[in-house]
């Protein structure tokens, strides 16, 4: 089993919800990063999401289209991710998600994107803008290097696309909680529960829920429903604010405490 | 050489290029819009309401027109224009957005959201929107607001809120990222009047078989007037609206050539072009699989061209199929040669073209001494007067008090 399916494996069996947290590889330094990401796990993140930077990310609100700007900006490539993956691998078995769109992966090639990231210790890949429909060329080769594809299933998808999702997906499904892009909003959609209900008729994987969960509190609530919340936008704005300062690795890791134990609490 | 098919799959590939790829939030929007248009194409009272508003709102058919003097300048091949700049708006863009609106009230869509570059479309956008009373929001790229100033005072003027987009390029590219933006976060009451061929299925069948009639009118017209096809169809290439709308009644022509002319803008080096088969490699970007302007590591590179319009990283999806399959050949044209081009025109037939037309026309105009005897048709795609600030500072020697009367040695912005 892969890193990613051990660690949900493991918190269902201790009735834990996973702390799932996204941010931008790069931002603010591809060196800063391992620190970062130590940080987060120090918090209490189970699962890492490394958000691949893109010129055009059409699925992202500004709080990430800004930090991929800024990661564009200090030479962040999918190359340089792995290599992020493997400096990371050397101190930690977090399990590492690449989060991508499609045209870097394809540019580097899928089946060298499977060698490459087994190699480096990444665990899977979700890439935004690939439906299933399009999946093929993308899923055979990185199953086949034993890592997991990570699809995402919306509120707008029908049943019958949702079993497609699941059927595509390994390690856990993505669920989007809301019609839109990225980025915190003020409480959880109502849309969040149906879907999960419409997806546990449907597969065995683990379920996690993102885009918008921002709070403790939206955490929690998410919890009660998912095996897994993913929170990104508000990671990615704290690393907006804190910049390349010291204070950054702190906020963090304060700030994924607050959330796990919201979401345990 | 022949082309052995006209239309996509059903998942909307042309050979390798085409398809759907959108985030799954979505897909369910793309198959509804897929299956009302689908539906449209075989309900007669849609095809009767949209064929009314072509003939008496939008004033289809359009002229065929014969530039006898710049050819006779030119000194070899004749030249016929399609006049797709006297449309109703000034530029083929109304026959997708009337053809699109209409979907919108079938969907039960009451707010209609596009993008614009030139402006053009959104012109085209506001105008129907304004006629069928619907909220309209037309994102636009900064860049291109500020080189488009009257087109976007037109779309307020009309009752549209135009949208500044002030990141990335701030051009085309990233308009439609943001409508796209919208379009998610809006479904259930937005149709995204997508303007050009491209995006993910079904908007590029869509958008070329709202304007096939350019084609179908002008094949027509050719063989009314001449008594033969042309030996050459010569249309710009951005997204490719008009283009594949020229081309597409004449792909089973196989004597028929067919000419794409992409923006060459300040040459073909990167960053200063938007000539997606000159430099560009198969990718994908907002929904499609085609030639894409990219780096190395697959990040969209920027893009530059006189013309707004054309200034765009990728090209849509058919006219990369034609292209591997050889049955269309796209060139390039420089800004310079582009407002050359315009100002022959302007000068020779009285008629001022949009700079985007221009690229067509110049390609026609370099053509058309080294072959006398052939037949070129042009699809003249929109007027020119949205151009007249870049026409101005290109040929300051025309503007002022008392503008000289010669011609201006402009022409090299």
């Amino acid at each position: 089993m892969s890193r990613i399916g051990e660690l949900f494996t493991r918190k269902r069996a201790e009735k834990k919800p996973v702390l799932i947290g996204y941010i931008t590889a790069g931002d603010p330094s591809p060196e800063r990063m391992p620190s970062l990401i130590a940080a987060l796990e120090r918090g209490g993140v189970d699962l890492i999401e490394l958000g691949v930077p893109f010129s055009d990310p059409v699925a992202d609100g500004p709080v990430i289209m800004k930090a991929s700007e800024r990661a564009l900006a200090a030479g962040m490539t999918l190359a340089k991710v792995l290599d992020l993956a493997r400096a990371v691998r050397l101190q930690s078995e977090i399990p590492l998600l690449l989060f991508s769109y499609l045209n870097p992966v394809m540019r580097y090639g899928f089946s060298k994107l499977a060698a490459d990231a087994k190699a480096a210790g990444a665990d899977g890949c979700l890439l935004t803008d690939l439906s299933v429909e399009e999946a093929d060329e993308f899923v055979a080769p990185l199953r086949e290097a034993g890592l997991d594809t990570v699809f995402l299933a919306a509120p707008t998808s029908p049943p019958e696309r949702l079993r497609r999702v699941a059927d595509h997906s390994s390690g856990f499904v993505y669920l989007v909680s809301r019609t839109g892009v990225t980025g915190e909003q003020s409480r959880l959609s109502a849309s969040v529960g149906p879907l999960v209900e419409s997806l546990r008729a449907r597969t065995a994987l683990p379920l996690a829920v993102g885009f918008g969960i921002s709070t403790p509190e939206q955490a929690r609530e998410t919890a009660r429903l998912a095996d897994g919340v993913v929170v990104g936008s508000a990671f990615v704005r704290i690393v907006e604010a804190q910049g390349a300062g010291p204070g950054l690795e702190p906020a963090l890791e304060a700030f994924a405490r607050a959330l796990k134990t919201g979401m345990e609490g | 050489m022949s082309v052995t098919k006209l239309e996509p799959d059903a998942q909307g590939h042309f050979g390798p290029y085409g398809g759907r790829y959108v985030p799954e939030t979505l897909m369910a929007p793309l198959e509804d819009v897929e299956r009302a248009w689908m539906q449209s194409r075989e309900d007669s009272s849609f095809q009767a309401e949209l064929s009314d508003l072509l003939k008496n709102f939008a004033g289809r058919p359009t002229a065929l027109y014969e530039a006898k003097r710049l050819a006779e300048a030119l000194g070899g091949a004749r030249i016929f224009l399609k006049r797709e700049d006297l449309l109703h708006t000034g530029a083929h863009k109304i026959n997708n957005c009337l053809g699109q609106v209409l979907l919108a009230k079938r969907m039960g869509k009451r707010r209609v959201i596009a993008e614009t570059g030139a402006g053009q479309h959104g012109v085209a956008t506001a105008t129907v929107c304004a006629l069928f009373g619907m909220e309209c929001v037309v994102y636009m790229g900064e860049e291109d607001m500020a080189r488009q100033r009257l087109n976007v005072f037109r779309m307020r003027l009309l009752g549209a809120r135009v949208v500044g987009v002030g990141y990335g390029s701030k051009t085309l590219k990233d308009a439609i990222s943001e409508a796209m933006r919208d379009w998610v976060t809006n479904i259930a009451t937005t149709h995204y009047l997508l303007g050009s061929a491209l995006g993910a299925h079904p908007y590029p069948v869509m958008v070329r078989d709202f304007h096939r009639c350019i084609g179908e009118e002008a094949r027509a017209q050719m063989l009314e007037r001449t008594g033969r096809l042309p030996d050459t169809v010569f249309a710009c290439v951005g997204g490719g609206s008009n283009a594949i709308g020229a081309f597409h009644a004449f792909l089973p022509d196989a004597q028929v050539e067919l000419v794409g002319v992409e923006a060459g803008g300040h040459g073909i080096r990167p960053g200063e072009h938007a000539a997606r088969f000159h430099g560009g490699a198969p990718g994908v970007l907002q929904g499609s699989r085609s030639y894409l302007l990219q780096d190395g590591d697959g990040q969209v590179l920027l893009t530059h061209s006189v013309s707004a319009g054309l200034d765009y990283a990728m090209v849509g999806p058919e006219h990369a199929w034609l292209h591997d399959q050889g049955r269309a050949s796209y060139t390039y044209c420089e800004d310079g040669a582009a407002l050359r081009a315009a100002l022959q025109l302007s000068r020779t037939e009285g008629i001022i073209p949009a700079l985007e037309s221009a690229h067509g026309l110049a390609e026609a105009i370099r053509r058309a001494p080294g072959e006398p005897g052939k037949v070129f048709l042009v699809n003249l795609s929109g007027r020119g007067d949205k151009d007249i600030d870049i026409y101005r500072a290109v040929f300051p020697e025309l503007d002022g008090d008392e503008p000289a009367g010669d011609t201006p040695q402009g022409g090299t912005a």
